[in-house]
Order: structure tokens, then C-alpha cells, then sequence
């Protein structure tokens, strides 16, 4: 059982949360012309990074959306912080 | 290679077994290779094999880091079927299940494929009616199928829950008769030794740096043994597909999460087939020895820790509980879990990377043991012509462009 | 009384003798005893049998590491397959039994496959069975495998407690290192928590003269009251049994015979890992025979259990802690022979009741023959916690290295062997201090199989994995330590290589010419001890596996003699009344049709929207357009993924210029509210926006079908309900009897409908009141069985049913706003991909058959393949008869062609139509 820190509830067991994707998903502006690769790119393409990663998780409990950095190897939390508000 | 056979069982037997000759062999790395294959899974060694089979190339390296079979191939809950609703999976997995019916032979390594049927249960009339559409569409697919109701499975396991307090009682269900079980070490065991036997080079503690590309062509790979070039090169790395893919500088729309499985200890045959029960999220099988064999979902979160954890044992294991009520005194004996490759449609990736040169076999995910025979005749095809086979045209990496995902996720509740 | 026992050793209590039976003979034991300690006090040699040669087996150890005597128990009716005997504690009336053997181990019919063992060395099966077929050999195999048989039997009693717990320190181990780490971290004031796996803590203090100056016992007694003095706890027959991500630690409290065992969730600031060593067999000769058992697991036996196991017993060891035992055992009367275990050959065979050894020469028969190959730390939770080992030149054992982060290891378990260093790297540890490793005084002469020696030297009894096996899997160069354990089964028999391991490793090492760090070892897999599946399970059980939701009308249906069922997880009234429910449900959708019927629809989704952006979120949102709706309007529309699949339909509600209420699928709720918030909290200014889900403090009845007006007049609402005013999809507020009631005329059914909500807390009068009112119009309560013929008859769709994974709205004839609608909404490029533009799309249409009922389920097919499949059918009540929905390829543009349908082999024909049987004109809806 992992424990994430919640930015606005504190420490809670992993089963608390739901994974949102990866940070830095930027949805393309539907109304112009979006090209079908820029947009596969979009829906489907993941850095799947091993190691450091950067994620939106959601707490589900107080439903805010949150970003967790975490090591995908060693399962160390290493931060987390409002999804509006980055660490200075 | 020395045969294996009943009789030279029986010879080695008289002599101490002194005759028993290499399965495979330590052999040193060369500079250059026709065909280098980067990891030794299932699908890499498969690939080798049917490379020299089937196209008659064999001037073929498999790099692989760790040892032989280590990676998913060696920590799978062992089940094969080809019970897919739609008919490009159908074919596909249906080829890898006829080409299991006569591995043991073809290898001449026993893999024990099992086809003691595997029962997909349904828990209620809704589930009975998307039941008798997924059989309807196995046997149009020309895949076996047969419709149970629930007297019929209570008939052939005994053992599952038919008693009042089952949380979804079981109204019926799939049977594919010719799925089952194989041994998954034997499977990674028969394909080395016959690829090696036909000369292909299993490289084994040798990791796979870098990918090395001139011109937008990939000509070869960096190793922690030193540099090879290749005519091609095909990557069959599940798990670590995505940090292969970093290396060669495509993309890929794989997510790793971690897969756990559970075996207990032996006990005298109690289950004849592979069940699973979707809403409970849970299958099982017995293996040979004895042990039960368990599988569930998928761990919540992204992973390449390559160990299981908790919220995940509780869940599956209390399913398996429900399941069969009378075995939940037996004991657990071990768990772990392996790092699988999944993608958006839980089918695989088969074909060119986008780096000319490199082809892909991975996105196997929670279901590739049953495909490592057609996933290593595909990626061998594919290498040694350039060209796609018609099973494995619809499974490239054009479809999330083009949008032709085949997505079995919403037929078959999990996906093994 | 047996002439095992001997007097004034063993804590067992001699006032309480309990009587049991192993292999159908009667035996005595006393309270304290486990199962083996009782039998091998009885002179019982053969305790089991080995898995392939059945060959018989003694008891190896008193702890969880021996593999050998494995049995079925039970006692008071409840049957335990594969208990160790080792550490299941006697109890009265038990009845043993050892497994794989028949019918006794004694004299187990199958010891004659020992015979065969040339041929059925490591992996021989991967070598045969080929021809003509696996399947021909494999049940014969099934039957042999598998250790013990499992009853039928459900324990319904048989749940394990499930608890979280936390402490400041949690110490593995109640041994002379364990007790005094706890006892020095709880006096310096920190929350301790120390686990034993045995009934009372000590470990192998008992085998010691003193501690301390103490006698061991009061030694232990006094740690154990400081301990507690200073606040901490001690769980005795409590196993940490594996570590977990960011280190939470699974404990299994065991308690009674037949009794589920607790799992306590346990997470720690540190660990004090004090879990000892374990003392490894001798590889040599016939090492397997019964008799020849670990020294360490003889003194045990008597310092425990008050067990000799025997008069006359020889000793083979290599080290320097061999000496202990040794002492125990001669005090208590053993005379002892000291075999040097270097001078080579020496082997050992059978004798009556007696093991043999025979070395240069001499051949001697011993009552026991007591091994001991060197201690080998227990670090099994350490490489759970993911910490390193080193290998000790001097101990011959592999040692914990660098602290981990939050565990420090002591002890034998740090290969600390000396009792006064251990005491004092434990008082460091426990106050938090790792201390340097000591010099050690232990020595060891370094012992390990060796590869071409002669005879069958056994490394994994319980598998029987030899020492040839290993060979043979070197020169197929199965090399690796994880090839060799899976090509030989070494290490993978229920005590998961405890004594089997570093023996196998050492012996591939020196096949390979290497040492045995290089060759290392295999995955420390958890959990450390067998547990019972059960322990996982806890109250998370049966009905509470996933708890049905309830409806706040629930007594109200029962009452009115609903038939109950799930329905998308809700528990619902399926039809009402208990005869042939076919009929029944007819007879509820006639009644809905000619008269009225009231139907409980509460589950529905009721998320609030709010804020000032509200109507642009929810037009990015749907795939409809949603900020043009005026207030108090009703819109039926479609929510998407990104890919451009139905995700989820229903009706939202304008209630004002800034609220809306979003109504989804009773199953969808809770996804629904969160890809609601994720869109809100990302590409939306959440400041503006706010979400609320309030499906929970309502409570809806439907009322539908001609008279469905007629009815709601009676309740003497003031508003206007006449057609013209309040109009099919709009939404009207008001009062009754003091309570507020939202009406929104929508209609699943097809008829004229209204939803009168209602705060779940006045749901019954409501009810009661609307059966009340429409008694005189011959109100019918329907089910949701009816209620789904009728939504069919009329063509609206169920999603999941007849949508599927790649539904588009364009399937179901919702092209608009594909084409239209020009800001932004979710999943909108993907209605243009290759895919989504294909000619061959499954679309929904309706379908009627000249013979009868399609089976839900069954195909459209055409030239062998399938072109799409039948998702709803029913006989309707209402055209009295059948009716179908389909998705079908190119279905819209095929009507009135003929089709035909694949059902389980047999095939037939139906004609495609338009998806809508009943009003098709709209005439009733808008009434
Ligand atoms: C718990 C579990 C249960 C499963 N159950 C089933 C089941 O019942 N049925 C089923 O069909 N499937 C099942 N699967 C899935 C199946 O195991 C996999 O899909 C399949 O084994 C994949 O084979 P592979 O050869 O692609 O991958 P792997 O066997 O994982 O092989 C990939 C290899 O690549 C190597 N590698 C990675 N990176 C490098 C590098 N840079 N250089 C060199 N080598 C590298 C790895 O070490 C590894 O050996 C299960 C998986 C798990 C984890
Ligand atoms: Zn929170």
C-alpha cells in the first residue's frame, strides 16, 4: 500500500486515488484543423518514463486534481502540489 | 542438439544422464548480425526461431540483459485461448493457439500446452446475453465456442461458487475447449534450444544501450558487451518498450503497469479448467504440480518496479475467495508480478517503429504468453521482408492515426 | 509416558496431556507441543513423504523451515490441508494425516517410484510426454502431483480480522536480540510493537544455560514485562510474512486450530529486523533419510518441547555454534558421536528404526543423525524492503549490507552470533543506532556440496532435488540461478528454499568454477510462510464483496411484493409479484401503455453543474449543444470520450441562467462526477465552475402512459401540467405538502412522462400518495424489466447494450452536431478519423423476424462473417410481438433488406427497420 500525499487532505492510502495521466498533456484547439497524427499523439502517446515521472492523479475522496513526482522504479514519492499551483 | 524422446529419457537414464548435451549455447558476441533481436522473451526467441524456420536466417542475435524467459515469459499465469471477439484478434490469437497445438513436436520440447478449456463465466441475464454474443462471434470466426448455462459449468468445476451468498451468481457462461494452460519457462526453454540449434546467437547479461541510427536508418545497437550492427533489428521488450523507444526516438502509446500473479501450494487436483469470472476480475487455473494459479487486474498505479502490492492482493485474492469459497484455506505459496506493456486498446503493436529498420512486437500487455508463437512468426516475417503479414497488418501503430483500434477490453471483461 | 521426554526441559505443560492421531494411530502429546514435537516425542521416524520419489521423511527442523512433514489436519469437523507440523500447535483430538502418501507415510504404496529415479531426474519431462500427446499423460500426472487434498467443505466461520496498525518501531523477532531491542526502544519512550511467530518469544534462548546471568525463561519473562512496563506490545504466533511498497508490513496473527488467521496492515517508522538464522543441512550421500535431522532442530526440540530424539546420536558439524547444542543435549543424557563431515566419503543408509553412517570404512547406527552445514541468516523481509546482501568470507553466509532506508537488521539475522555482542548491537538498534559489524568469534570451515562426488545427495528434500539434478542442469547449461531453480524445482517447495537454497547455489558456483556471490542468488519472493488465502479476504466477503446500492423506496417495493434484483449495481424492483414473472411483466407494460404506471427511477444520475461557466463546460462537455438551452428546458444528449465513443447518455436540465443538472446512467454516477471534475479542475477555470453530486438526496418516481397526467392532477399540485403549457423536455418547480419537487417531463418509456423528484427522506409519502391518486385510473407499479421492453418499443437505446465500445452518436443517427456544431466538445476530432468515416460503421436499426424472438446476442452475418449483432429483443407486449434492436454495418442505409442472423450454428432471417416499433409519429410522447 503506497501512501500519496493529497495536497489538500494530507497523506492517504494509494487506493484513495485514481490516475489521471501524464502531466503535460495539451489538448489541441478542435476548432482549427488538427492533423489525425497531432491528435493520436494527443489521445494516445506516453512518455512512460522509468524513473522520475510527473502525473495528475486525482484524490478521489475530495475529487481535486493534484500533480504527484514520483520514481516509477522505486516507488519513492518525491513531491506533489495543486495542479494550479506549481511549486515556486 | 540431441533429440529428446522417450527413448533417449530412457538411455540417459541407463548412463547418468552423461549424454545430455547444451539446450543452448554461451556463445560470444559477434560485431555483426543479418538479424538482431533485442530481448529474449517468448516473442524474441520465437522470433529467432521461426526467423531461421520459416525465412531461413540465421545469421541472428537475441540480446537479452537478464537470463533467458526472465521477463513477462517466465512470470505469466500461463494461459492460452483464442477466444476474441473481434476477427482480427481472432485470427491472430487463433494462429498462435494452432501453432501451440504442435509446438511441443515442432521444438521437440515438451511446453505442455494443456487444452483443458477455459470458462469465461457470466454473473447475470445482461451478462448471458453479452456472453451469447461473444460465443456467436468466436464461432463465426471460425474459433470454438460453446454457450453454458450454469448447470453445465457446475458440471464441469465443481468447485465454484454456486451457493446462495455468491455476490454474482452464476447464470452461465463461454467454454473454448481447446484453451488452456501452458509451461511458460518451457515455452522461452524450447524456443532458445531450437533457435540455437539452428545457429542463432541468445546473447544473455547483455543490455541493449542504445539504438544506433544513421540516417534515419537503424544499422545497429549499443550493448554493455559492446557495439552490433544489424541488417535490422526487431524489439520484442514489452515492459521497457517505452524506454526502447526513447532510445531510438519514436513513440509509443504504451503505459507500464505492474501485473501480479499468486500460486498456492500443491493440492490434489481440485480444478479442471481455466476460469474466469469478469466481474470479480479474477481467473484461475492448477498447474500440473498442483499449485493454483491466480491472476487478477492490473496494479493502479504506472510501474517498472517488477513487485506486486497489496491493494491489489486483497482484491484479487478475496475474489478468488468468492470464487471457490471451499479453497480459501489454502495457503498462498509465493507472488510476484511482472512489468506488462499496455496500450489504449489492450491489443498489440506489430510492425515497422518509424525508425526504418526497426520493427516492433510489443504491447502484449496482461496477454501475450498465448501469442508467443504467431508474435514471433509475425515479427519474423516482418523482418526478414519488410513487409507486413495479413494477421499482423491491422496491429501497427497506424491504427491509433487512423483510429482502427481493436479493442477487446469491452467484450472480455480482463484481458489474459 | 514416552522415553523422548525429558524431564525438567521444554516449557510444554505436562499437566495438560492432549491425545490425537497421525496416519490413523493414536498418539499423546501435552498443551505447548506442536504436532511434530508430539510425534517425534512418540519415536514416530517417518513424519512424511517426498513429492516425486516418495521417498519417506523424518522431521528435518522445529520451525518453518522444515520442509518434510506436511500433513492434512483436523479436528472438531474442519479439515486443513498441508499444515506444517512443525508449527501447528497440538490440539486436542486432532486427527493427522501426511499428505501425498497413501496409506500412511509408513507405508506409502507409492515408495517404489524411487526406483525409477534415474529416469525422472531434473526436467525429464520437458524431454518425453511429446508423443503422441501431452494430453495422454497429463491427468495420469495431475493425480500423482500436489501435496495435500482439499475439502469440498465451506468453513463459514473461517474469516480472517482485518486490521491497520502503526508503530514507532516494529520489531521482527522475539529471540535474545529481538526482546532487547524492543525492551531498550519502548524504555526510550517509542511506540514498539514486537512480533513472534511462536507461541511464547525467546527464540533459541531456551537452548542457552543462561542470559544474562538469568535463567532463560525468567529472562524472557522479565524483557517481556519491561517491554509491556514501558508501554509496548509483543504479538506472539504473529509472522511478518512480507514488506510492501513504501514499507508497509504484512503481519499474520494466527490463533486457534480451524480459526481464520488475522492480517494486520502494519506500517513503521523503523523495522529491527531480529529473525535469526536457520542452520543448513550437510549435502552428502542418502542425506535425506529419516533420522538425519538439523542439530539446530534438535536442541530446539528439547529446549521447547522437552524432546530427545534420541540416546545415542551422532553430530556433523562445521562451526563454532555447533557447541551450544551440543552442551543441551549432552545435559539432557545424549551420549554424542562427533563426526567430522571432512573426512570424505561418508554416507548414510538405512537401518531398523535406526539411521546408518558409514565413513572410511566404519559403519555405525545412530538414533539420529544431527547435521548442521552453518548458520544462514534469515533476511528474507530485507530483500523484501529492498535492501542489499554481502557475501562473509568468515561466516560462509550472505549478510545484510548497507541499512535500507528504516530497517536495521541484529542479531543472528546480521550474523551476529555471539549473544553478548547481539545484546548490545540490539540495545543500539533499538534506540535507533546501527552499529558497526563486529569481528566475530564464530568460525566455520566452509562445507558445500561437491559436484562428481558419488551417491544421491539430496539439496531440496521436499522436491527432491539432488545434487546430480544440479549437475545436469549445469551441463545444459541452465546456468542461471533462476534457470537452475525452475529447470530443477530447487528452492520451490513450501519452504520456498529455506534449507535448500545455499546449498543449490554454492554447488551451481562450483559446477561453474565460481564463487557464490557471483553466482547469487534468486528473488527473496514473499510471503516468508505459507498464509492462507483467506487472510486477504477478511469481512470483504459475499454480499459486501462490492455492496449492492439500496433505494430509499426499498421496504416501500418489498411491501408491494417487488421481485429485487441487481440492476447496474443497484438493488431494484425487477417487475412486482410472485407469479410467472414473463406475465407479470406483460401485464405491467400493458398497464403502462392503456392506463399509467409508476416506476421508481431514483437511481439516476443528479450531478449539479453550477457557476458562471457552467453552460460553456457543459457544452464542451456533451456533444450536444448545451448553452443555448433556455431555463427550465430539458436536452437529451451524449457525453464522449476523447475518442469520440459514447461514453454515457441522459438528459441535462437548464434550472438556471447558472445551474444545470446532469442526469446519467445509474451505473455511470460516480464516473461521470469524476470526468465531470477532471475536465472542471483541467482546461477549465474551476473557480467558475462547481460540481455536485446529489443523485444520492433524491429520490424519482416516474409516472408515464395515458393517464400519466391525470394522476400527477390529483396530488393537487399549482402547476399547470396540460401539453401545451408544460411540454415534453421541460422542467417545472414547486411545492408539495411543504416539500420541494423538481417535475421534469422526459420519457424513457415513450409515453407521456413525468419525473417527480423529491428529498429521498419524503420518497414514501410521495409514493404512497401517487398510488393513492392513480388507484382510479388502474395504476400499475412496473419494474425496470418493463420499463426495458417499453424504452425498446419505442428505440432508445441502453448504453452498454446497445452501444458497445465503439459507438458514435453518428451511429445512432445523432450526426448534427458532428457536422454543425463549431466550438470546441470532447472527442470531436475523433468523429473524423478513417474509422469513424468508415462506410461500414455499425449502426443501430431495428429489426422484425417472421419467427419469432432473435436471440439477444445473435449476428447479422454475411458471406461467413460478421456484420454486427442483435443488443436488445423482447416479445412486446405492446405489438404483441417481437421486436429487436441491432447494430448492424451500413445498417441506415439498409432498410428493408433482409438479413440473416447467426445463433449458436443455427441460422435465420429477419428484415432491418427503422429502431422505433411504437408511436413512431411522437404523438403519445408529446400528448
Ligand atoms: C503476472 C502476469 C500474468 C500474465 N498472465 C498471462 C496469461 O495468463 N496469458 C497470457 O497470454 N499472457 C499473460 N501475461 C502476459 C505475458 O506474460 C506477456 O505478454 C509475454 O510474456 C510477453 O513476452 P515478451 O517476450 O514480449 O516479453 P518478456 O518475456 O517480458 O521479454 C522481454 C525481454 O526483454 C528484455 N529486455 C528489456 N529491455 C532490454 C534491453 N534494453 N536490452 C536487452 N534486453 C532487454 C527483458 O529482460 C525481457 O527478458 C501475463 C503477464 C504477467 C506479468
Ligand atoms: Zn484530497
Amino acid at each position: 500500500m503506497q501512501i500519496f500525499p493529497c495536497p489538500f487532505c494530507g497523506e492517504r492510502n494509494e487506493t484513495e486515488f485514481h490516475f489521471a495521466g501524464e502531466l503535460g498533456k495539451i489538448r489541441p484547439d478542435t476548432t482549427a484543423d488538427v492533423e489525425a497524427d497531432a491528435w493520436a499523439r494527443y489521445l494516445y502517446t506516453q512518455r512512460n518514463e522509468k524513473g522520475h515521472v510527473r502525473e495528475v492523479w486525482m484524490h478521489i475522496p475530495c475529487a481535486e486534481l493534484f500533480v504527484l513526482e514520483r520514481d516509477s522504479v522505486t516507488m519513492d514519492v518525491l513531491g506533489s502540489h495543486p495542479l494550479r499551483k506549481p511549486p515556486k | 542438439m540431441s533429440r529428446y524422446s522417450a527413448w533417449s529419457v530412457f538411455r540417459e537414464g541407463l548412463r547418468k544422464g552423461k549424454g545430455w548435451g547444451q539446450a543452448w549455447r554461451t556463445p560470444t558476441l559477434k560485431k555483426a548480425y543479418d538479424v538482431v533481436i533485442i530481448g529474449g522473451g517468448g516473442h524474441g526467441l520465437a522470433t529467432a526461431y521461426y526467423l531461421t524456420k520459416n525465412h531461413r536466417i540465421k545469421n541472428v542475435a537475441v540480446i537479452e540483459k537478464g537470463w533467458l524467459g526472465g521477463g513477462n515469459t517466465g512470470r505469466n499465469t500461463t494461459a492460452i485461448r483464442s477466444n476474441y471477439f473481434h476477427p482480427e484478434s481472432a485470427a491472430l490469437y487463433d494462429k498462435s493457439v494452432q501453432l501451440y497445438e504442435g509446438l511441443s513436436r515442432d521444438l521437440n520440447y515438451n511446453v505442455m500446452f494443456s487444452q483443458r478449456g477455459m470458462i469465461v463465466c457470466a454473473h447475470s441475464v445482461p451478462e448471458m446475453e453479452m456472453a451469447a454474443r461473444q460465443c456467436n462471434a468466436m464461432q463465426i470466426n471460425g474459433v470454438d465456442a460453446e454457450l453454458l448455462d450454469a448447470k453445465q459449468i457446475q458440471h464441469l468445476e465443481p468447485a465454484l461458487n454456486f451457493g446462495a451468498s455468491m455476490r454474482y451468481p452464476i447464470h452461465g457462461g463461454v467454454l473454448q475447449k481447446r484453451a488452456g494452460t501452458g509451461r511458460h519457462d518451457a515455452v522461452a526453454w524450447g524456443f532458445a534450444r531450437a533457435a540455437d540449434a539452428a545457429g542463432v546467437d541468445i546473447i544473455q547479461n547483455c543490455e541493449v544501450t542504445d539504438v544506433i541510427i544513421q540516417n534515419g536508418r537503424c544499422t545497429g545497437v549499443n550493448t554493455s558487451l559492446g557495439e552490433i550492427s544489424a541488417g535490422v533489428v526487431g524489439a520484442a521488450v514489452a515492459g521497457h518498450s517505452s524506454v526502447l523507444a526513447d532510445m531510438a526516438g519514436y513513440e509509443l502509446p504504451i503505459t507500464s503497469y505492474v501485473l501480479q500473479a499468486f500460486v498456492s501450494e500443491p493440492i490434489k487436483p481440485v480444478l479442471n479448467a481455466v476460469t474466469l469470472c469478469p466481474p470479480f476480475g479474477t481467473y484461475v487455473s492448477q498447474s500440473d504440480k498442483g499449485g493454483l494459479v491466480i491472476g487478477g487486474g492490473l496494479d493502479r498505479v504506472p510501474s517498472y518496479g517488477q513487485r506486486g502490492n497489496m491493494p491489489m492482493q486483497q482484491t484479487v485474492l478475496s475474489a478468488f475467495c468468492e470464487m471457490y469459497p471451499s479453497l480459501a484455506k489454502v495457503k498462498l505459496l509465493r507472488h510476484w508480478g511482472g512489468i506488462v506493456d499496455v496500450t489504449p486498446d489492450s491489443s498489440p503493436i506489430i510492425g515497422p517503429s518509424g525508425v526504418e529498420g526497426l520493427y516492433l512486437n510489443c504491447g502484449w500487455g496482461t496477454g501475450g504468453f498465448k501469442a508467443i508463437p504467431v508474435g514471433g512468426y509475425l515479427l519474423a516475417h516482418l523482418l526478414a521482408t519488410g513487409n507486413h503479414h495479413d494477421l499482423s497488418r491491422p496491429f501497427g501503430l497506424n491504427r491509433f492515426v487512423s483510429g482502427r483500434l481493436i479493442d477487446e477490453a469491452a467484450s472480455s471483461g480482463i484481458a489474459h | 509416558m514416552s522415553m523422548r521426554r525429558i524431564d525438567n526441559f521444554g516449557l510444554v505443560d505436562r499437566a495438560k496431556p492432549l491425545s490425537f492421531s497421525f496416519d490413523g494411530r493414536r498418539y499423546r502429546g501435552f498443551d505447548g507441543d506442536t504436532v511434530a514435537s508430539a510425534l517425534i516425542a512418540s519415536d514416530v521416524r517417518i513424519l512424511g513423504r517426498s513429492f516425486k520419489y516418495h521417498r519417506p521423511r523424518g522431521l528435518w527442523s522445529a520451525w518453518s523451515d522444515d520442509p518434510n512433514a506436511i500433513m492434512d489436519i483436523s479436528q472438531n469437523g474442519r479439515v486443513l490441508p498441508n499444515c506444517q507440523a512443525s508449527t501447528t500447535y497440538l490440539e486436542d483430538a486432532m486427527s493427522a494425516r501426511a499428505v501425498n502418501a497413501w496409506p500412511s507415510a509408513a507405508r506409502d504404496i507409492k515408495g517404489g517410484l524411487d526406483l525409477f529415479h534415474r529416469w525422472l531426474g531434473a526436467g525429464f519431462y520437458y524431454k518425453t510426454f511429446m508423443w503422441p500427446d501431452w494430453h495422454l499423460f497429463e491427468p495420469a500426472i495431475r493425480k500423482m502431483a500436489g501435496l495435500g487434498s482439499v475439502s469440498q467443505d465451506v468453513l463459514s466461520d473461517y474469516c480472517a480480522d482485518q486490521t491497520f496498525d502503526h508503530c514507532d518501531v516494529l520489531v521482527v523477532g522475539g529471540g535474545a536480540a529481538g526482546l532487547t531491542a524492543a525492551r531498550a526502544a519502548s524504555e526510550d519512550g517509542q511506540n514498539v510493537c514486537l512480533v513472534d511467530d511462536q507461541r511464547l518469544p525467546g527464540g533459541g534462548v531456551y537452548q542457552m544455560q543462561s542470559v544474562d546471568g538469568q535463567d532463560p525463561s525468567d529472562w524472557v519473562a522479565d524483557q517481556c514485562k519491561a517491554i509491556r512496563t514501558a508501554g509496548g506490545r509483543i504479538l506472539n504466533q504473529t509472522t511478518a510474512y512480507g514488506v510492501y511498497d513504501h514499507g508497509l508490513i504484512g503481519l499474520m496473527q494466527t490463533h486457534r486450530f480451524g480459526v481464520a488467521p488475522g492480517l494486520i496492515r502494519m506500517r513503521a517508522d523503523r523495522v529491527v529486523l531480529a529473525t535469526g538464522a536457520l542452520d543448513r543441512p550437510i549435502t552428502f550421500p542418502e542425506n535425506d533419510r529419516p533420522g538425519i535431522m538439523s542439530l539446530a532442530g534438535s536442541a530446539e526440540l528439547l529446549a521447547r518441547y522437552g524432546v530427545l530424539v534420541g540416546q545415542n546420536l551422532a553430530v556433523v558439524a562445521n562451526h563454532s555454534l555447533a557447541e551450544t547444542s551440543i552442551a543441551l543435549l549432552t545435559r539432557a543424557g545424549a551420549e554424542i558421536t562427533r563426526i567430522d563431515p571432512k573426512v570424505r566419503p561418508f554416507k548414510a543408509y538405512k537401518g531398523a528404526r535406526a539411521t546408518g553412517l558409514k565413513q572410511g570404512g566404519h559403519a555405525r547406527l545412530f538414533d539420529a543423525v544431527l547435521t548442521s552445514g552453518g548458520m544462514t541468516p534469515v533476511i528474507h523481509l530485507w530483500r523484501h524492503m529492498g535492501g542489499k546482501l554481502d557475501w562473509c568470507e568468515t561466516r560462509q553466509a550472505f549478510l545484510p549490507a548497507e541499512t535500507p532506508a528504516k530497517m536495521i537488521a541484529i542479531g543472528a539475522a546480521n550474523g551476529t552470533f555471539e549473544i553478548d555482542v547481539a545484546l548490545e548491537e540490539a540495545r543500539c538498534a533499538g534506540i535507533g543506532h546501527a552499529s558497526l559489524r563486529a569481528d566475530t568469534r564464530y568460525h566455520i570451515t566452509a562445507l558445500w556440496p561437491e559436484p562428481a562426488s558419488k551417491g544421491r545427495q539430496w539439496i531440496d528434500f521436499q522436491h527432491d532435488v539432488t545434487l546430480k539434478d544440479i549437475e545436469i542442469a549445469a551441463q545444459e547449461n541452465y546456468v542461471s540461478v533462476e534457470h537452475l531453480k525452475r529447470y530443477t524445482t530447487l528452492g520451490m517447495a513450501s519452504d520456498q528454499g529455506k534449507t535448500s537454497n545455499m546449498a543449490g547455489l554454492a554447488a551451481m558456483a562450483a559446477l561453474q568454477g565460481q564463487s557464490i556471490p557471483e553466482v547469487g542468488t534468486t528473488t527473496f519472493r514473499p510471503p516468508f510462510v505459507p498464509v492462507p488465502l483467506e487472510l486477504y479476504r477478511g469481512p470483504h466477503r459475499e454480499q459486501n464483496w462490492h455492496p449492492l446500492k439500496r433505494l430509499p423506496l426499498e421496504n416501500t417495493h418489498r411491501a408491494m411484493g417487488a421481485a429485487l434484483g441487481e440492476y447496474g449495481g443497484w438493488l431494484r424492483p425487477g417487475w412486482y409479484g410472485d407469479g410467472d414473472p414473463k406475465t407479470q411483466i406483460a401485464a405491467e407494460v400493458r398497464a403502462a401503455r392503456t392506463s399509467v404506471g409508476l416506476f421508481d427511477a431514483s437511481p439516476l444520475g443528479k450531478i449539479d453543474v453550477m457557476g458562471p461557466d457552467a453552460a460553456d463546460f457543459l457544452n464542451f462537455i456533451y456533444y450536444n449543444t448545451i448553452n443555448t438551452m433556455t431555463v427550465g428546458s430539458i436536452r437529451y444528449g451524449f457525453m464522449l470520450t476523447e475518442a469520440g465513443v459514447i461514453y454515457d447518455d441522459g438528459v441535462v436540465t437548464r434550472m438556471a441562467h447558472n445551474h444545470f443538472v446532469v442526469s446519467c446512467s445509474s451505473s455511470h454516477v460516480d464516473g461521470v462526477r469524476m470526468h465531470l471534475e477532471a475536465w472542471r479542475q483541467d482546461g477549465h477555470d474551476p473557480d467558475n465552475i462547481y460540481i455536485h453530486d446529489t443523485t444520492q438526496h433524491w429520490a424519482t418516481a416516474t409516472i408515464t402512459g395515458p393517464k400519466a397526467r391525470h394522476v400527477l392532477n390529483s396530488l393537487g399540485l399549482d402547476i399547470d401540467l396540460d401539453g401545451a403549457v408544460f411540454a415534453h423536455m421541460s422542467l417545472r418547480e414547486t411545492q408539495w405538502q411543504g416539500t420541494h419537487v423538481r417535475i421534469a417531463r422526459v420519457s424513457f418509456s415513450g409515453d407521456t412522462s413525468f419525473e417527480v423528484s423529491i428529498r429521498a427522506s419524503r420518497a414514501a409519502s410521495l409514493w404512497d400518495a401517487l398510488v393513492r391518486a392513480g388507484a382510479p385510473f388502474g395504476l400499475c407499479a412496473i419494474g425496470i424489466e418493463a420499463m426495458s421492453i417499453m424504452r425498446a418499443e419505442k428505440g432508445y437505446i441502453i448504453i452498454g447494450k446497445d452501444t458497445d465500445g465503439e459507438t458514435m452518436p453518428h451511429d445512432l443517427g445523432f450526426a448534427g452536431p458532428r457536422i454543425k456544431k463549431t466550438s470546441a466538445f470532447l472527442g470531436d476530432r475523433s468523429l473524423h478519423t478513417d474509422k469513424a468515416n468508415d462506410k461500414a460503421r455499425r449502426q443501430l436499426v431495428g429489426l422484425i423476424s417472421e419467427n419469432g424472438l432473435l436471440p439477444t446476442g445473435a449476428h447479422i452475418v454475411h458471406a461467413g462473417q460478421s456484420r454486427g449483432y442483435v443488443t436488445s429483443s423482447y416479445d412486446s407486449p405492446t405489438l404483441n410481438g417481437p421486436i429487436a434492436l441491432a447494430l448492424i454495418a451500413n445498417g441506415h442505409a439498409r432498410m428493408g433488406e433482409a438479413v440473416e442472423i447467426w445463433h449458436l450454428g443455427e441460422t435465420q432471417t429477419a428484415e432491418i427497420c427503422a429502431p422505433c416499433f411504437f408511436d413512431i409519429k411522437g404523438e403519445q410522447l408529446h400528448a
